[in-house]
């Protein structure tokens, strides 16, 4: 700085620094607005291009050669069920990894390695997990072109996310804690349980359904161990009876079921001949985003709730 | 410690339920295959499954021919979708596997050339001028109108065809310019026909060519380019009478459905052949493809019953084979 300013230089400092903090934040505006805007675009021109579709029987309708008639029963049901499947496998193997990485492992090379290797399979791409499980679920432990399958898979895409997550949210909790738990003689284990594991749960939460919300949308590792196109059933609800023999299902009995997703669904009605299947595809494509965006709603929500109730 | 052996034993449980699973899904009929025959697959087990009630199942992917045959010659589907016949490498996998299987011709499709409404100079073309116009040599030289034929105007050609993949690609370059997969490389390729079609319909200059199924649904926006029947030398618009009739040569083909010969010792399988023979020439017009004369879907239903095993092509695809030909050599079988 100069030695010595007068009023009036001080003046056009102040203002010159606030018209650069203006222009910064118009900028910044600038580029939410055409985030917004964009994804506000599409979801609109997808609601729009689909109204006419977006009734109950789109959702209670199998899907069908003629475009008015064709419905997304299997595709949703298929994509709850597998992001079921999904989040029971991912979630207790990504936070128990995260937890154990982060307060039980020591900080070895060892440690290390498997560090960056988890953050490096965040970035692999999808079709490669759907090979390795085309290989592993599929052939090897015999699961076949079944929902446990695409579950399982999925769970290994968004395996990485959940542990960096989980990681995260631990860290973001202050030492005290642990070391306040630890001085009145709680074992690591308690520690964690009563402690750790409540406080790290909205952040682990947040990565899990963020986790999720990439799963949902993914198509290319789902083709590959053989997600079905014109499936016109449901998988066997527990303890009914399906099949023309008469014997009940159990209750698991749907995992092995084959099925399929929305977008698998969306992808086959945009390759249709008859341009009425676009309007089809438009209005799964909504429902698909609705679904995404629920999601995320879910987490924000539960996020809120959870920070409310912790008093550290 | 009870909380934990209380763990154990719901897994214990789960594990049981979930593998003893398996059992109770006898009666799928399973199917995949090509995308071409898909529609009308598709159609025949919707309305499979409307008429049982639903008490029998049908599911039915899209691998594409070439992975859908390795998945039927693994034994893992009953009926297989194939937009051309069974490969020799095929067959000596089906062999290996131990995999028998009836061949069963079910529809025409036919490939359309297509250009824009507003073309004006185009009224027909032969299978040199398409030659002319695809062949590998012709990359990066054959770039306007005039060049492949002089009566035409010294406009800029543009190109849109299927991509390398399909089996419309193999087909397409067999029939024309003579070899399979032998194509120019620089033209506007996509796997999603729809895609072609738009595009063919926004450029005056464009022309392209894909299944007829396609062009029958955007018929508005396309023009569908008559082709010279290289035996008659007379231009033969694509129709779907023209194709049934047998004059539109070579760009029409036969297209099968291949069934597992021990699935048809199923009743279900069984049940599910009869009902596609049976109700095949009603929705294979309703889907917009060209169906077989009658005796075809009769001696369809006649091999299923007697078992008559294996193909009549032999490992190789053939440009311009009609049905009656297949039906033909089925019978000296």
């Amino acid at each position: 700085m100069q030695k010595s300013m007068t009023t009036e230089q001080i003046r056009a400092l102040i203002a010159r620094g606030k018209l650069k903090d203006r222009i910064f934040q118009a900028l910044g505006i600038v580029c939410l607005a055409l985030g917004l805007l964009v994804i506000t675009l599409l979801v609109g021109d997808m609601l729009i291009r689909g109204l006419e579709r977006l009734n109950l029987d789109f959702f209670t309708n199998f899907a069908s050669r003629r475009a008015a008639q064709s419905g997304i029963l299997s595709a949703w049901v298929g994509t709850i069920l597998v992001m079921f499947v999904t989040a029971l496998a991912a979630v207790p193997l990504g936070v128990a990894a995260g937890i154990y990485l982060e307060e039980y492992a020591k900080r070895n090379w060892i440690t290390e390695i498997i560090e960056i290797n988890i953050t490096n399979l965040a970035a692999v791409p999808s079709i490669v997990y759907g090979l390795l499980a085309l290989g592993i679920f599929v052939y090897t432990f015999g699961f076949g072109q079944s929902i446990l399958s695409a579950g399982l898979t999925l769970a290994l895409l968004i395996l990485p996310i959940v542990i960096v997550s989980t990681r995260e949210a631990i860290r973001a909790i202050p030492a005290m804690i642990r070391e306040g738990s630890m001085a009145v003689g709680a074992t690591r284990w308690q520690t964690c349980r009563y402690h750790i594991i409540p406080y790290a749960m909205p952040g682990i939460l947040t990565g899990v359904i963020i986790g999720l919300a990439r799963a949902i949308g993914e198509t290319a590792p789902i083709i590959t161990i053989g997600a079905l196109t014109f499936i016109a059933f449901l998988p066997p609800a527990p303890f009914t009876v399906t099949g023309a023999d008469g014997i009940s299902a159990g209750l698991f009995d749907w995992v092995m079921s084959p099925f399929t997703v929305m977008p698998i669904q969306i992808f086959n009605w945009t390759s249709r001949p008859d341009p009425a299947f676009e309007i089809n595809a438009a209005a799964a494509g909504f429902v698909l985003m609705a679904m995404v965006l629920s999601m995320n709603a879910v987490a924000i929500y539960l996020r809120y709730k959870m920070r409310k109730n912790i008093k550290w | 410690m009870f909380k934990q052996s209380k763990i154990v034993s719901a897994l214990a449980v789960a594990g049981v339920t979930l593998f003893g699973a398996q059992a109770a899904y006898a009666q799928i009929v399973k199917i995949d295959g090509s995308s071409t025959v898909y529609p009308i697959t598709e159609a025949v087990a919707e309305e499979f499954q409307k008429a049982k009630k639903n008490s029998i199942k049908v599911t039915v992917g899209i691998s594409g021919t070439g992975g859908g045959f390795k998945k039927f010659c693994r034994d893992e589907t009953d009926l297989q979708n194939a937009s051309r016949p069974i490969t020799a490498k095929e067959m000596a996998d089906c062999k290996a596997a131990g995999v028998d299987y009836v061949e069963m011709p079910v529809a025409y499709d036919a490939l359309t050339v297509v250009i824009n409404p507003k073309n004006t100079f185009l009224k027909q073309a032969t299978v040199e001028e398409l030659k002319k116009l695809w062949e590998p040599a012709a990359q990066g030289t054959v770039m306007k109108w005039s060049q492949v034929n002089p009566a035409w105007p010294d406009a800029p050609v543009k190109l849109f065809g299927a991509g390398a993949d399909s089996g419309t690609f193999e087909y397409f370059t067999e029939a024309i310019v003579g070899k399979a997969k032998s194509s120019r490389g620089d033209y506007t390729a996509s796997e999603d026909d729809n895609v072609l079609v738009q595009g063919v319909s926004r450029d005056v200059n464009a022309i392209g060519y894909f299944g007829y199924a396609y062009y029958a649904e955007n018929m508005a926006r396309l023009k569908g380019l008559p082709i010279v029947n290289p035996k008659t030398g007379k231009a033969v618009e694509p129709s779907g009478a023209n194709v049934e009739n047998g004059t539109y040569v070579p760009l029409s083909r036969p297209i099968f459905v291949y069934v597992k010969a021990k699935s048809l010792q199923k009743p279900e399988i069984r049940e599910f052949v009869e009902f596609y023979m049976k109700n095949a020439d009603k929705l294979i017009r309703e889907v917009k493809y060209v169906p077989l004369p009658k005796a075809a879907y009769e001696g369809n239903i006649k091999h299923a019953k007697d078992g008559k095993i294996g193909t009549v092509f032999g490992g190789k695809n053939e440009v311009g084979i009609t049905v009656e030909e297949i039906m033909k050599r089925e019978a000296k079988m």
